[in-house]
């Protein structure tokens, strides 16, 4: 088990840079997603860590070891790093148990001691009796453990996931994440799982880092990651944030400064520090709209209603800014109609700090 | 409606007719002619043939000859083509594309052509050695007239059919299984014997059984250089027996060139049980592994390359030329020796040469262009088409061309020996046998290319002709043809260059008026007149090369694989 330290780490291909001036710092025994659209670098970031790809500038560190700079590179079998891969990548020549002892085998490793270990690492996946299987004779959930256990028996410093449920059906992915999570609570390991989505990367992670066009967008924790976004960016991939633009019209007080929005006046949350400024923009989710009950707020035009289930999925174009699409949910009885007037109110919202502001 | 089902179901039976019969005359006729002069010679069943074959002593040793050569080349092939497309395949060297140009251009040389090169390198009257004073004594053993040299020729012809069929499986591995390993902690070369080369065992063996069936089936290479040894190997057997026998020697042929066939067979059976014993099947695709860093050794590793396409191609083919220029036996080559008189000679004044190229070139077109012309609809049907029987097709199309190329002559001089039946119409002693053994033997080479270009063809472009109203006849005449022809043609000059300089067919069936170039370059070397014979070798390498330039402005029309010297 180490720490892992990113500094300043760029990858360019040819002329696109496909990393760009990264640094995270994952503590030892840290659980740390990587988030972010498809294209958005993680995945070369997850081969920058294992080392299938050099750096073009910045370091790596696993533990105290630089392992990656401009300098060179230390060979990925080096590294001590385990992976668990999409495809499962298991050796279909091989038996279970092969797949799981290759590394054992590698290292040179007393047979019968070798022989305990894939027990033991079968066992921890709950494949007991498995090993003479052939992966083809696997199901899909079965081939992740396989794979899991074979990363495990090494006693890696790092475990490198790499989307591992992209390629599961819905209710096998749940028991999986379950499955990840326990693993991670049992053995304490390091580790960085990469993914594109959300629901799993806030179930499982203690920190997320978000990323989009080769740069770290945002490294926080879930809950300030909901709650809190640095940036544009990061408030709408996000449970689907609505941005919407702001002028502050008050100094930070307790968290919280006075703010006017689609020609309304209320109080949202913010960093410390904030000052008066225009061109703002607020983030609210579509628990934080509501149809107003008391005639406060702003008027516009139904657009659409989805009914769901319990509740609809409304969009609504607020009249002072026409071009915006406000969603929201309303519970059964839902009242609104598409092409119906009707009047908006926001309980609350996010002061997106201004561009270039460190947190 | 009943007329118009009738009419639309009307031209698909029409084409399926016209390719069962393509099918039954030029893959299954021939070979049930074969097997009924082994079972039942003569109309009765009779194991007199096969026992006379079996008595025979020449039997035992030409099939010994033909394993030992057969084996010992296929060892060669594999190990030389694997590794090549090992260091081409999975590390940084550069060039890569003329690498594996060089590397291919021997298999699109005939054997005879290559057997010729290297005899006139290593010879006691080389005109190469002779430029550094180091050829042996005129009189002594070329070293090539061996056993060894056999093989290592073997080798060398079919070293990048292994190679091409490798390099295809290395290109599928996805860099997903190599990462784990490495991960895991293995090495490159760990990686490389435990992950990469288990993998490639399907494609290795695949590749195996084709050269195994290649180099037992080779005419060229043990003519030119067993035949002066007395080492007979099968095919040459049957050369030499025919050659001294003629007809009457037939039955007895067919037996060895059945058992040319069994050998072969019980290479690719070989093959089958070694892939199935374990599960190889790679599931997922992916991108290809990151190529090695081969660092300082990188300059090394190119230069020993190089060398080798130095040794196997460069080297014979300008000993080829240089004997092509040479006046006479063991003359020494020099600016005032130097001649042109070997090309004029066989261009010009040989009356057998001259019919040898004349009657080449036009074989060569018209099995490239029948080919083209049936490898199209015979592809629709394969591809595209519904019933299940036509997979058989497939696999009977494959038959002559998969059997060493003896036993198709031998088929067909059993087939048209006498006048066809009802017509009287007299093939045997004709070059329209050798057109037919042609048109049999090399309509795969067009149809595969032809099948993977249907592959790639979205079907919903043929559908949209037809929801238009285009019938079926129609939709080939001008949508399917325009859609695969540049796959289909690349596949016919593919048959043109193999066609061209053919010896192992042709060796059997001409007669005087219907010679080959391969036969006529053939009855040179064996009259000592090596200077003519690498003349015409020059000629027949160059308008190879010329084509594979030309076929080369194909390639962005072709599905990728078409062209075998392509990377």
């Amino acid at each position: 088990m180490a720490r892992l330290s990113l500094d300043h780490v760029t990858k360019s291909f040819a002329d696109f840079d496909a990393v760009k001036d990264v640094s995270i710092d994952v503590a030892d025994g840290e659980f740390l997603a990587v988030l972010g659209p498809s294209g958005c670098g993680k995945t070369t970031l997850l081969r920058l860590i294992a080392g299938f790809e050099k750096v073009t500038s910045g370091e790596i560190c696993i533990g105290s070891d630089l392992v990656s700079n401009s300098g060179g590179s230390v060979a990925p079998e080096k590294r001590r790093v385990g992976i668990v891969f999409q495809n499962y990548a298991l050796w279909p020549h091989m038996t279970v148990a092969e797949n799981i002892g290759y590394s054992l085998k590698v290292a040179k490793l007393d047979k019968a001691v070798a022989r305990r270990k894939v027990e033991d690492a079968l066992a921890l996946v709950n494949l007991q009796g498995m090993g003479e299987r052939r992966p083809a004779n696997l199901s899909g959930g079965q081939r992740q453990r396989v794979a899991l256990a074979r990363c495990l028996v090494a006693a890696p410093s790092l475990v490198l996931f790499d989307e591992p449920l992209a390629n599961l059906d819905v209710h096998l992915r749940a028991s999986m994440e379950d499955e990840f999570a326990a693993f991670h609570k049992r053995t304490g390991t390091t580790i960085v799982y990469i993914t594109h989505d959300q629901a799993e990367a806030m179930a499982l992670a203690d920190r997320i880092a978000v990323m989009d066009h080769g740069r770290l967008m945002q490294l926080a924790t879930p809950r300030e990651l909901y709650h809190e976004p640095a940036n544009e960016m990061v408030a709408s991939f996000i449970s689907q944030g609505i941005l919407l633009p702001a002028d502050v019209l008050s100094s930070e007080d307790g968290g919280h400064c006075k703010v006017r929005v689609l020609g309304t006046e209320l109080v949202v949350r913010c960093r410390p520090g904030e000052r008066p400024r225009a061109g703002a923009k607020i983030c609210c989710r579509s628990a934080d709209l509501d149809v107003s009950p008391d005639g406060l707020g702003f008027d516009g035009l139904v657009k659409r209603v989805v009914y769901q289930g319990g509740a609809a999925r409304i969009e609504f174009a607020p009249a002072a800014g026409p071009d915006l699409t406000l969603h929201f949910e309303q519970p059964d009885p839902v009242t609104l109609e598409s092409g119906a007037q009707a009047r908006l109110r926001i309980k609350s919202g996010w002061l997106i700090p201004a561009a270039g502001t460190a947190p | 409606m009943a007329t118009r089902i009738r009419e639309s179901r009307g031209q698909e039976m029409a084409l399926t007719a016209v390719v069962a019969v393509v099918i039954v005359l030029f893959s299954l006729l021939p070979m049930l002619r074969l097997i009924k002069e082994i079972a039942a010679p003569g109309g009765t069943l009779s194991t007199v043939a096969v026992e006379a074959g079996l008595r025979s002593q020449a039997t035992w040793i030409a099939t010994w000859h033909t394993l030992v050569v057969g084996i010992g080349g296929t060892l060669l092939a594999v190990l030389s083509g694997t590794a090549v497309a090992v260091l081409v395949s999975l590390t940084d060297i550069r060039g890569r594309s003329a690498l594996v140009l060089c590397y291919v251009m021997p298999l699109m040389i005939a054997p005879q052509v290559t057997a010729l090169a290297w005899l006139q390198l290593f010879g006691p009257a080389s005109p190469f050695l002779k430029l550094f004073g180091a050829a042996p004594p005129l009189g002594t053993k070329n070293p090539l007239y061996s056993t060894s040299g056999i093989i290592l020729l073997l080798g060398v012809q079919y070293g990048p059919l292994v190679f091409l069929l490798v390099r295809a499986g290395l290109r599928k591995l996805p860099r997903e299984l190599v990462e784990a390993a490495r991960a895991g902690g293995a090495g490159w070369f760990t990686v490389l014997v435990t992950i990469v080369l288990p993998l490639m065992t399907p494609s290795i063996m695949a590749a195996a059984a084709l050269a195994f069936v290649s180099c037992v089936g080779n005419f060229g290479i043990p003519a030119f250089l067993g035949i002066p040894a007395n080492y007979l190997v099968l095919p040459t057997l049957i050369y030499q027996k025919l050659a001294g026998g003629g007809p009457a020697v037939l039955g007895e042929t067919a037996f060895l060139s059945v058992l040319i066939g069994v050998i072969a067979m019980a290479g690719i059976l070989a093959q089958e049980g070694m892939s199935r014993r374990r599960d190889y099947r790679i599931s997922s695709t992916s991108l290809p592994a990151e190529p090695y860093e081969l660092g300082r050794w990188r300059p090394v590793v190119q230069a020993g390359m190089w060398l080798l396409i130095v040794l196997v191609l460069f080297l014979p083919l300008f000993g080829l030329v240089l004997t092509s220029l040479v006046p006479g036996y063991g003359i020494a080559l020099t600016a005032k020796t130097a001649t042109l008189d070997n090309y004029r000679f066989v261009l010009f004044e040989h009356d057998a040469a001259n019919r040898a190229f004349f009657n080449s070139f036009w074989l060569s077109i018209a099995a490239a262009f029948f080919a083209v012309v049936v490898a199209v609809p015979v592809g629709y049907l394969i591809a595209w088409g519904k019933q299940r029987w036509v997979r058989l097709l497939n696999l009977s199309v494959e038959l002559p061309y998969a059997l060493p190329g003896v036993v198709l002559a031998i088929a067909s001089l059993l087939l048209f020996l006498r006048p066809i039946p009802l017509t009287g119409i007299q093939l045997y002693n004709t070059v329209w046998i050798i057109l037919y053994a042609y048109l049999a033997r090399f309509l795969v080479l067009a149809l595969r290319p032809t099948i993977s270009g249907y592959h790639q063809i979205d079907r919903a472009l043929e559908e949209a002709a037809q929801v238009a109203g285009a019938g079926l006849f129609t939709r080939m005449r001008t949508i399917i043809f325009p859609l695969v022809a540049p796959a289909a043609i690349a596949g016919g000059l593919l048959i043109f260059m193999t066609a061209l300089s053919e010896l192992t067919v042709s060796a059997l069936l001409w007669s005087s008026g219907s010679e080959t170039i391969g036969v006529v370059m053939f009855s040179f070397e064996q009259g000592g007149d090596s200077n003519y014979a690498a003349a015409m070798s020059v000629v027949t390498v160059a308008v190879t090369f010329v084509l594979m330039l030309v076929t080369n402005l194909l390639a962005p029309h072709l599905p990728s694989g078409a062209l075998p010297w392509r990377d």
